[in-house]
């Protein structure tokens, strides 16, 4: 039975590299991402029912910014603290999946 | 003449109700490429061993038409029988009527099969094949449901219980599998899933195939809730066969013994490892130079392969093997690999058979995604597992042994009855450029030549430290052994923790990490 040499790749663990093989699992996991505060992320997929704020609007902390409706649930997203709008990239009727970049926002420009 | 005639009219119903769903649904159920539920049975037991139960149980159902509808057996088989000539319960669900679906009845039957299971003693098979919970009978088929757990959680741990997924398996019915010990998948036959494709799309929008979302290869790979993979059906029986000859029928025995072979594997064992550390090999090689007939049943071969564990014999008795596996992701322990050896270590442990250790592993895989996983709670079921079991347990240091593996891995630590390490072992807080880096971390950062120094000190680390000596000269490995001895000191080993008995302190049940 002839066998192929596998493909052995370097693989860093503390100060050693090993030649190893690696799995689907490990390639597809998710890579971390430094979160940034400015992007409102979906946490949860469902369907955007309701949108309360519009571009260029300066909007205070814990103000509604829309209802995303998941699992039966009506979930509504805050403003995380005081700042302007600067795009907003869903619409009513929208179903987005999780982790979808729904809004951005900008720093108030006379702070 | 009377006796005859009621022979004959019981010949006659009984060959309606054995026909299931009718020779239409037969076909359909051919043209999916299934066997039926009936010619399962007759293909996994004995022949000629198969005793069916509750034939002719009839559902109750009153509302949304049911009164009317026959549906035989209530969609399920029942019976006992015999694998290799050892008697077991199986029920097996019949697509054929009314696809499957679960009422109240044909729960009840189950749950009969299962109780007498658990009072017998002998092991419990389930061959699930259903669309569902039959909606018509709304509560009773969750009631149904719920009665089924229940048992697999009484059972788990008495009996061997194993789930056979031949169809589909969706919505609750897959929490019955998840409970038992061994799930078996066939490749497009398979499915299993809590929410299915089109409520997936309707509710979030997102579109995948039923065997993307919960195919064989799936969960045999990705999720880890199978433990064996089949291309065919008749090559999943053949495992069962296999499966249920190794292990013991309850708690209360050991595995059937059966005459002791030398291992086939003609490669010289101490060639397996190549000698620099950093080098990959197949785990599984050490273990076929070790099992009689070198024969290895891998348990979840493909989920999590960089930790092996399996049953194979050593002097005709079953044995449970754990082995870090090199090949891939160097032999790290992560949160599958640790969720894989804790489950098979406590089913050894409920089920007397001997656990064997082989070590491999530079620690724990480090990474964002691993932390975040909860790889601490993970693999602290691996240390639980270990610590708690009562069988022999004993240990083959083959290569690295750094830190927390090192610990985790069936130390003496944790209880470990014997401690094998071979020669070439580097046993150490964790590996040597790593220790060297900060141990020596004021003379590399003052030395002119900071590369040279570290190399210089790295060797240094790994002539006195990196070896099986220091541990053995606490006490801690028993012996340093040559690669060629190991099979005849574990068949020793074993032979001598044959009446081991170790005690616990009295508690109704401990907290595991799960």
């Amino acid at each position: 039975m002839k066998k192929e040499t596998p493909e052995y790749v370097d693989f860093a663990i503390t100060a050693r590299k090993y030649k190893t093989l690696l799995t689907k699992k490990y390639l597809n996991r998710k890579v971390w991402v430094d979160p940034n505060p400015y992007e409102i992320q979906s946490f949860i997929p469902g369907t955007i029912i309701h949108i309360s704020v519009k571009e260029g609007d300066l909007v205070e902390e814990g103000a509604p910014l829309l209802i995303l409706e998941a699992m039966k649930m009506q979930n509504r997203i805050e403003m995380p603290f005081t700042a302007r709008i600067k795009k907003i990239n869903v619409s009513v009727g929208d179903r987005i999946p999780k982790e979808t970049l729904m809004i951005e926002l900008e720093a108030p420009e006379n702070e | 003449m009377t006796t005859k005639k009621n022979i004959l009219a019981l010949r006659q119903k009984k060959a309606i109700i054995e026909k299931g769903g009718g020779d239409k649904a037969i076909q359909k159920q051919a043209a999916m490429g299934k066997l039926t539920a009936r010619e399962r049975i007759l293909v996994l037991l004995d022949a000629g061993s198969f005793h069916e139960y509750d034939l002719f149980v009839e559902h109750e159902e009153q509302n949304f038409g049911m009164a009317s509808k026959e549906l035989p057996g209530d969609g399920v088989i029942t019976g006992t029988g015999t694998i290799n000539g050892a008697p077991i319960c199986i029920y097996a669900q019949d697509f054929t009527v009314m696809g499957g679906s679960l009422g109240l009845k044909h729960a009840r039957k189950i749950t009969k099969i299962m109780d007498h299971a658990l009072k017998m003693k002998v092991p419990c098979i389930g061959i699930n094949d259903s669309g569902g919970a039959r909606i018509q009978e709304g509560i009773g088929a969750l009631a149904g449901y719920g009665e089924i757990f229940y048992r697999n959680t009484m059972a788990s741990g008495v009996i061997p219980q194993i789930s056979v997924i031949l169809g589909p398996c969706a919505g609750g019915a897959v929490y019955s599998p998840a409970l038992t010990d061994f799930v078996f998948v066939v490749e497009n036959i398979s499915k299993m899933f809590i929410t299915g494709p089109n409520v997936i799309e309707t509710v979030l929008g997102e579109k995948i195939s039923q065997e993307d979302l919960g195919g064989a290869r799936v969960h045999a790979e990705i999720t880890g809730n199978a433990h064996f993979y089949a291309l065919s059906e008749l090559q999943c029986m053949e495992q069962i066969k296999n499966l249920v000859s190794l292990i013991p029928h309850s708690n209360q025995q050991k595995a059937a013994r059966v005459e002791p072979k030398k291992p086939k594997f003609r490669k010289n064992i101490e060639n397996i490892i190549p000698s620099d550390p950093k080098h990959p090999y197949d785990v599984r090689e050490i273990i076929f130079a070790l099992t009689d007939e070198s024969k290895f049943l891998e348990v979840q071969e493909l989920w999590a392969p960089n930790i092996v564990i399996g049953f194979g014999r050593m002097d005709g008795e079953t044995v449970g093997f754990v082995a870090n596996q090199p090949l891939y992701l160097a032999g790290v322990l992560d949160c599958d690999a640790s969720d894989k050896a804790a489950r098979f270590i406590r089913f050894c442990d409920a089920f007397n058979i001997p656990i064997v250790t082989l070590e491999d592993m530079p620690g724990y895989l480090p990474g964002v995604d691993q932390e975040h996983a909860g790889v601490i709670r993970h693999g602290a079921k691996v240390l639980y597992a270990y610590s708690e079991a009562t069988v022999p347990k004993i240990t083959v240091i083959l290569r690295k042994a750094y830190g927390g593996g090192y610990i985790a891995m069936n130390s003496r630590h944790l209880g470990a009855d014997f401690m094998f390490a071979w020669p070439g072992a580097e046993i150490a807080v964790m590996g040597p450029e790593g220790a060297a880096n900060i141990i020596f971390r004021k003379e590399i950062m003052e030395a002119e030549d900071e590369d040279a120094m570290r190399q210089q000190k790295v060797k240094e680390y790994i002539e006195k430290f990196a070896n099986p000596f220091v541990a053995a000269s606490k006490g801690y490995i028993d012996a340093v052994i040559e690669p060629n001895e190991t099979r005849e000191l574990l068949l020793h080993a074993l032979d001598v923790s044959k009446n081991k008995d170790d005690y616990r302190p009295a508690k109704k049940h401990g907290v595991p990490p799960f």
